[in-house]
């Protein structure tokens, strides 16, 4: 009944070597694999390049000027004049070079605001995560409360406070994002503080501060800029939003959020002027997102975790 | 194809036929992770499947149940459950065989029970699928297959969630729902790793009883001496092949694989005491007074002196419980001290108040007669280069960003070793002192091997130059052989360097092989302590002779 | 035993609550007290009178402005302990009246809108992730992706634009009847109905690969029984966690919804105030969406108990 043993491969293992070359070839494969970006991220980033293009050099891509009335007819179609590529707006003014003065715009309230929130919610979350007892929980009774509040409503209180305008919804849309870089600054400021390495360093024989200039910090704040980078992408979303009900940037200034907002009224006329500044921001967003996410798959293969 | 049928009268051929069988993930031409295996169980036999992490030991079990996962490419000559060509089973027809005829035991109960359920509804599942009882009798057979596995107070246990169950009684319920509907076969995959020793030797037991005259059992174990208990037969993998398979007894008597061999050689017990474990030779004597900095303390002086520590947490329950309670030691130049005992004996506690990660509520830590609470930040500091600590999770223990060359450039640096050659060539000395290649220095922890990090950390405790090592349960995350090799080298540099190690296991095989002195820890106290030998052979305390007599021993090592 | 730990639990949780509370009210009173000065004057100088120190000393009394400050806050937080936060500033009547006579609306849109994102979310995560056919769970997440990156009120001009003006099914605006309804809940539904989804798939997957799901498996269970008796309660317990958020976007998508498709609601409510600086009915309606938020918050967490036993033992 018994078979007998299947041929021998009596090879002395290497010390500790990982077994047969099978293995070392299928970590090679897994290695190509993690390092070869996805489609998706490789078309998210080609966008994105695009939009910094038209925001820092809106020129290259479009003569037209983005407010002057009666360039062409309103209401245009879009792909009907190659003087118009996307048609014109209820006031004749080219939608695509509309479109791209826009950009810069978008970009730097998501940039902005999240410039502010990260710094806001690292400072506080490093408070709360390195501090006393006290100051961590006072920091975070604070950031509770904020929290309690919808962003988007603590925006409109910011608004009601500072007044309407770019600036304002950028400041606004900030720090009603603080409370979510706080707490995730200091959750991780609390993981990496409990962690064995912080522990094997302090055995080791490292100076608390050195412990915390040289482990804590870099590995606290590390998955922030993961977070900050798909942050960006609510932003925009977020202070397109203010200026869609009429908080953010004013009307004619080309914003794609405002210029939604005033073709709402000729929404049975021209579906164009609708649907062409939503799937931009929408793409805007994707793009955003989804390089912030190959960003946290890469960081996360890094550590191999 | 109905199984839950009348009994058949027992068919003549064996219960599981396997022949030639080959399992790959990720497509056809992906390496085999089980490469060609072969055996029969028949029932009332008990087959032990051996192997190391990574052998193919669990996907070919999990092939038998035909659980072999998606993306899996299954091959094979012949794969035969009493008779019929379970390779060919339809998902409907593996359904009405799993659970009914087959019951499956995975590794470790508490993430194989749902976390969400009372165990009782647990093992009431498969009475559910595939028997037709009423709610109440039901409940009635899940409170009798309780009793069945000994578990006490069966109705109020049945109401618990696996996570307010100890391991034991959590494997013990894994198991009732195993057998629930009085399977054909029984698979059990590592049935009693992170059990306490004593806990094991109880689901050993059980699982005896679990194996009956029609019933067959199929054991899946890396631990060659808990299996010889239970198995009539074993058979030994490697990289997806069974290298050996006969009678337990022959096989642990007379292995004609130099791979068994090896396996049996690397166990570590009284009676390797002295002898290398691995087949690798040792290197030659490697006296390096000449790089140390500071003076080497002559043999015998007293390094560390614990004098009564004490600690007491508080838990969750808001009940104070002593974790340390009165224990006191000394650890003297170029000795082992043992520490054993089981999970929460406070042994790890002990490890963190001497390296003065943790405080103690009474008694004191000296190193060199002088008091850890005596001593100044900036001291401690300085004191603890002459204790360093070696973790059982290595990879937990390296920051992740770091390459293993910043992780021991850290370490060279606490160390004051100066930026620039010198430190350079001190980086390379200990790669070398463990065993390691310059190659290594550029890769991060995470892509090496478990041994690989092992020595790793190695290297990192011996930067400063230490005189004494704390090893905190070194190598139970390892496989035996690479175990073998890491309790070699902890035995070389021991030699080469005069190291005193204060060393805790929960193995007392380990231990035995390793320490001069022992304590033995049980409930934060120290129940008894001496000679390794003394205790060992003739324990004083209970707890020690039970201890002693719930490890498994292979009763014969091949020569 | 369980009991008294599950109470002191809740206890500690409601005693959080009061502090937000008190927090958030401390906050509005600073926020008022900034304010108010301005607004006094805005209002008389409304009037287009040219205002007299005494009709200013008048106005700083009518608002309590000339006594000390810590004597303004206790009487303020003893009027919000009485439900009295204040008066509009704009529309001169009571703040708690103004949010009473909006809350209905808002009500309706939230609750349909909850259900609606529940739905969705749960029935497309659990039928698509992890499914043999790769393809199945890589469409519906893209879908998410995308709907998730789309503000509220592009998901609402999008539905407008196929559902109202090209297919002609739901009316542009208004408030009438349940056909007005469906458009303006689905907008504020679908953007957190992806994101629930993307949470339960990723958190299914996890769980899908657990030993018990494969123990489940190995009694003979079929994976409908799998997905739902076992996986599913796992993966819900982080979508119950997210709660909070959940109140907060849909709070927030109100605002946006309300004004887009020109409905009656807290949201339209908050806007007018802003745009008008009315801050007594901007800083009360604040108060309340931060009351709401701590409500919610308590619910979910005799929820999030009732799910998952470890909550209190551990």
């Amino acid at each position: 009944m018994t078979i007998a043993p299947s041929v021998s491969d009596a090879l002395p293992e290497p010390a500790s070597a990982p077994p047969p070359g099978r293995a070392r070839a299928a970590s090679a494969a897994a290695w190509l694999r993690s390092r070869r970006p996805r489609v998706g991220t490789v078309l998210a980033v080609a966008f994105l390049v695009l939009l910094v293009v038209a925001a820092l050099a809106p020129g290259l891509l479009t003569s037209q000027d983005p407010l002057a009335p009666g360039g062409g007819p309103g209401f245009l179609a879009p792909f009907r004049s190659p003087a118009h590529i996307l048609g014109t707006d209820q006031d004749g003014r080219d939608l695509f070079s509309r479109l791209v003065h826009g950009t810069r715009a978008s970009l730097e309230m998501g940039l902005g605001a999240t410039a502010i929130a990260v710094t806001g919610g690292t400072v506080l979350g490093l408070l709360a995560g390195l501090g006393t007892r006290f100051t961590e929980s006072l920091v975070m009774r604070l950031v509770d409360v904020v929290l309690a509040i919808p962003e988007l409503l603590l925006a409109l209180v910011v608004v009601a406070l500072l007044g309407a305008g770019t600036v304002d919804a950028l400041v606004a849309v900030g720090v009603a994002t603080i409370p979510y870089y706080a707490r995730m600054v200091r959750a991780q400021t609390h993981v990496v503080r409990r962690s064995a390495y912080v522990e094997a360093a302090t055995a080791l024989g490292l100076s608390r501060s050195a412990v915390i200039r040289r482990h804590v910090l870099p590995n606290a704040v590390r998955p922030l800029m993961v977070l900050a980078a798909i942050g960006t992408g609510t932003a925009i979303g977020v202070g397109a939003s203010l200026s869609f009900i009429g908080l953010g940037a004013k009307p004619p200034a080309p914003e794609w959020g405002s210029m939604l907002s005033t073709a709402v009224p000729f929404i049975s006329n021209d579906w164009a002027l609708v649907a062409l500044p939503g799937a931009l921001i929408t793409l805007t967003v994707l793009s955003v997102t989804v390089a912030g996410r190959a960003l946290k798959r890469h960081s996360e293969g890094r550590t191999g975790r | 194809m109905s199984t839950s049928s009348a009994p058949q009268p027992a068919p003549p051929a064996p219960l599981v036929e396997v022949a030639g069988l080959r399992v790959r993930f990720g497509g056809r031409r992906a390496a085999p992770v089980v490469d060609g295996v072969s055996f029969s169980l028949a029932r009332g036999e008990c087959l032990g499947l051996v192997g190391e992490s990574g052998s193919g030991k669990s996907v070919t079990a999990r092939t038998l149940a035909g659980l072999t996962g998606q993306g899996a490419v299954v091959e094979y000559e012949r794969l035969a459950f009493d008779g019929q060509d379970s390779g060919r089973f339809s998902e409907s027809a593996w359904r009405s065989v799993r659970g009914a005829r087959i019951g499956f035991v995975m590794q470790d109960a508490l993430s194989s029970l749902d976390a969400l359920r009372p165990v009782g509804r647990e093992i009431a599942e498969p009475l559910r699928l595939h028997a037709p009882l009423t709610r109440e009798q039901r409940e009635e057979k899940v409170l009798a297959l309780l009793e069945s596995v000994g578990v006490p107070e069966p109705a109020f246990r049945a109401g618990q969630y696996p996570h307010e169950l100890s391991g034991g009684l959590r494997q013990r319920a894994l198991i009732a729902s195993a057998i629930a509907c009085d399977p054909d076969l029984v698979i059990a995959d590592e049935p009693t790793t992170a059990l306490d020793a004593t806990v094991a030797a109880q689901v050993v037991e059980l699982l005896q009883k679990v194996k009956t005259a029609d019933r067959a059992l199929l054991v899946i174990s890396h631990d060659l001496a808990m299996v010889s208990r239970i198995a009539d037969r074993v058979a030994v993998m490697r990289a997806g092949r069974i290298v050996e398979q006969g009678p337990t007894e022959e096989v642990l008597r007379r292995p004609s694989h130099p791979y068994t061999r090896e396996l049996l050689a690397a166990v570590p017990s009284a009676a390797s005491r002295g002898a290398r474990l691995s087949p690798a030779p040792a290197p030659a004597a490697r006296p390096r007074a000449s790089t140390r900095s500071r003076q080497r303390p002559a043999p015998g002086t007293v390094l560390l002196r614990a004098a009564d520590l004490t600690r007491s947490f508080t838990g969750a329950d808001g009940v104070e419980r002593r974790a340390v309670d009165g224990v006191s030691f000394t650890l003297a130049a170029g000795e082992t001290l043992g520490i054993v005992g089981e999970s929460g004996s406070g042994k790890t506690t002990t490890a963190r108040i001497v390296l003065g990660l943790e405080r103690t509520d009474a008694g004191t830590v000296a190193l060199r007669d002088r008091p850890w609470s005596a001593l100044s930040r900036a001291e401690q500091r300085d004191e603890r280069r002459n204790l360093q600590v070696i973790h059982q999770d290595p990879l937990a223990s390296f920051d992740p960003r770091h390459t293993v060359e910043r992780v021991l450039a850290e370490a060279l640096r606490v160390a004051r070793v100066p930026r620039g050659p010198r430190r350079r060539e001190r980086l390379l000395d200990l790669l070398d002192l463990v065993g390691l290649d310059a190659g290594m220095l550029r890769r991060r922890p995470a892509e090496l091997s478990g041994g690989q990090r092992q020595r790793v950390a190695i290297a990192r405790a011996l930067a400063p130059e230490p005189e004494v090592v704390v090893c905190d349960e070194p190598v139970s995350a390892l496989d035996v052989s690479v175990q073998a090799r890491i309790l070699d080298l902890l035995r070389d540099l021991q030699r080469d360097l005069g190291l005193a190690y204060l060393f805790i296991s929960h193995d007392l095989g380990v231990v035995h092989h390793l320490s001069d002195r022992v304590l033995v820890m049980k409930d934060g106290a120290v129940v008894e302590s001496g000679d390794v030998e003394d205790v060992f052979t003739r324990p004083a305390h209970p707890y020690t002779r039970t201890l002693l007599n719930a490890v498994p021993r292979l009763t014969t090592t091949g020569d | 035993m369980r009991a008294a730990r599950l109470a002191r639990r809740l206890g500690w949780r409601a005693l959080a609550g009061v502090g937000v509370m008190w927090g958030a009210a401390t906050a509005s009173f600073f926020t008022l007290h900034g304010t108010a000065g301005d607004a006094a004057l805005s209002t008389v100088s409304g009037q287009g009178a040219d205002p007299t120190r005494a009709v200013l000393d008048q106005v700083r009394r009518d608002y309590g402005l000339d006594h000390p400050l810590w004597r303004q806050y206790t009487d303020y937080l003893g009027r919000l302990l009485h439900g009295n936060l204040g008066e509009s500033y704009q529309q001169r009547v009571p703040v708690t009246h103004a949010i009473a006579g909006q809350l209905g609306g808002t009500v309706e849109l939230a609750a349909g809108a909850v259900v609606v994102a529940l739905v969705l979310a749960v029935g497309v995560g659990v039928l698509t992730a992890k499914r043999r056919r790769r393809w199945i769970g890589a469409a519906s997440s893209g879908g998410e992706l995308v709907l998730a990156s789309m503000p509220t009120f592009v998901i609402g001009l999008l539905l407008l634009l196929v559902f109202s003006i090209g297919l002609g099914w739901f009316p542009v605006s208004g408030q009438e009847g349940l056909r007005s309804l469906v458009l303006p809940t689905f907008t504020l539904a679908l953007p957190v109905a992806a994101i629930l989804a993307q949470v339960l798939r990723s958190e299914l997957e996890d769980v899908l690969e657990q030993p018990f799901v494969l123990t489940a498996r190995a009694r003979g269970m079929r994976d409908a029984g799998v997905r739902f008796r076992h996986a599913l309660r796992h993966a819900l317990i982080p979508l119950v966690t997210m709660s909070g958020a959940v109140v907060g976007w849909l709070l927030g998508g109100a605002v946006v919804t309300e004004s887009l498709f020109n409905r009656q609601g807290i949201g339209q409510l908050m806007l007018t105030a802003t745009t008008n600086k009315d801050i007594p009915l901007v800083v009360g309606v604040i108060i309340f969406t931060s009351l709401v938020y701590v409500v919610v918050n308590l619910v979910v967490d005799v929820a999030y108990t009732l799910v998952d036993p470890r909550v209190v033992t551990l």
